[in-house]
């Protein structure tokens, strides 16, 4: 950043915010991982289809699920990148030497890797409802809500071990073995309620599920935000 | 180093046969002996139905023990920065993963011949997998850290974050569950006990809480041995 900040430091949000541009800059500047994450997502809603045998489940019935486990795996890749880009020359230092707040570092890199998720799930979508030949009604707003809450689900704990992945000394399968276990509500959560949506039930059959991811998100942001701060090295 | 010094008496006082650990094999081989030639054979279910005497203890001891015990001990080390708390963390954890796997072996086990089926995607059952998986990844987290600081602080937070999880899977099992019936399967029926259950069955919750004790206590003793040798090299290094 070029220009000077003044004296005194931005607020929390602020901070979060900054931190947040920084590493969009940075990933909208190479594109490599987006790129990579989207084509990966890509392959595995193309690869998934030919997984089983469509005359004995329909596409609608399946696309759900296909959906939000890959959705966990593509956002896996964004999540590996977003501490590993700070070692190069130990960058994680400017960071930890600016006069931001912990929380605020945190919440950044997870305001980051949120764009990050829902930029995959922006191609993914349009992708399973092209390809499964699903319905495209009015659901399509329920599902960007479900995508929502299942996305900041995700973030919030996925930021969180990657902190922690990329200090050890096998960070990139260390994080799915860490964040897999907690995503499987997200997964279920998010797969069930769209399932429902998607057939055209009415949302209050949904709304169980939903009330889940909201806990979930409601629940590990809080954690997750006040955890952060003891995954850095003083 | 405070920290050598403090560890070092207690090694020196630790020679001699482990009397506690002792105590707990007798205790566990009685409990076999019990279950096995002096309990009454259950009508419905058959000898399958003696699996109930380390399957269920097992399964107390595992959740509601060692998982907790590891998840107080988490909150208490980020709180109070004790070394001591870290160590009864990860010795909760691993003599935890280790009751745990013997409930999800002999569940299945039993499982198959009473329900007909190795396993179901019950709240209860997935919950217990999650909570193997996770305490897994506890321990190749613990594995692939280096310094001692980190990786204490780093698991830690696992555990803690473990503990808020449980309960969401368990709900969300839960919630699958009753929204897509599947078909009824004939649970182990839970009638009122006879006696001669009850007695076998609480001497062997005590039998395996005193195995558990035992063995946290000699997994703490080879943590802490650990930390001494590691400050004695890093001492002379």
């Amino acid at each position: 950043m070029s220009e000077r900040q003044p004296l005194s430091p931005p607020g929390m949000m602020a901070a979060a915010w900054i931190v947040a541009r920084k590493d969009l800059a940075i990933e909208f500047r190479t594109r490599t991982a987006f790129l990579s994450a989207v084509v990966f997502a890509l392959l595995g809603v193309t690869i998934f289809y030919f997984a089983w045998d469509s005359t004995a489940v329909s596409a609608p019935d399946l696309a759900p699920g296909v959906l939000w486990v890959i959705f966990t795996f593509a956002g896996l890749l964004g999540l590996q990148r977003s501490f590993a880009s700070e070692l190069a020359d130990r960058a994680v230092d400017g960071l930890l030497g600016a006069p931001i707040s912990r929380e605020s570092i945190y919440l950044g890199k997870a305001l980051a890797n949120l764009v990050f998720v829902l930029g995959i799930l922006a191609v993914t979508i349009p992708a399973v409802v092209l390809f499964y030949n699903l319905p495209f009604g009015g659901g399509v707003v329920m599902l960007a809500g479900i995508a929502g809450l299942a996305a900041i689900g995700l973030v919030a704990v996925g930021t969180l071990f990657s902190a922690m992945a990329v200090n050890t000394r096998m960070a990139e399968l260390l994080l799915p073995m860490l964040s897999l276990p907690f995503f499987v509500p997200i997964v279920m959560g998010a797969a069930q309620s769209s399932s429902r949506l998607m057939a055209g039930r009415p949302v209050a059959e949904a709304w169980p599920w939903l009330r889940i991811l909201l806990a979930f998100d409601i629940v590990f942001v809080t954690a997750c935000t006040l955890a952060f701060p003891f995954t850095l090295d003083e | 180093m405070t920290s050598t010094a403090s560890a070092s008496p207690d090694v020196s006082r630790r020679t001699g046969p482990d009397l506690l650990m002792g105590a707990a094999l007798v205790a566990v081989a009685a409990v076999y002996v019990r279950a096995l030639a002096f309990t009454p054979v259950e009508a419905l279910q058959g000898p399958a139905q003696k699996i109930l005497y380390i399957h269920a203890t097992s399964a107390f001891i595992a959740l509601y023990v060692a998982f907790v015990l590891m998840a107080i001990a988490s909150i208490l080390y980020l709180w109070l920065k004790d070394e001591k708390l870290d160590r009864v963390a990860e010795s909760a954890a691993e003599v935890g993963l280790a009751f745990t796997t013997v409930v999800l072996v002999t569940g299945p086990l039993w499982g198959k011949t009473i329900w007909g089926a190795w396993w179901t995607w019950d709240a209860r059952l997935t919950s217990t997998l999650f909570l193997w998986f996770i305490i897994v990844a506890y321990h190749l987290l613990r594995g692939a850290v280096e310094e001692r600081g980190r990786r204490a602080r780093y698991s830690a937070v696992l555990g803690i974050l473990a503990a808020l999880l449980v309960p969401f899977i368990h709900l969300s099992v839960y919630l699958f569950r009753t929204l897509h019936p599947m078909p009824i399967l004939l649970k182990p029926s839970a009638p009122s006990m006879p006696s001669e259950m009850q007695v076998t069955f609480f001497t062997a919750f005590f039998a395996f809480a005193l195995l558990f004790a035992a063995l946290l206590r000699a997994r703490y003793r080879i943590a802490t041995l650990r930390d001494s040798v590691d400050d004695l090299e890093q001492a002379h290094a």
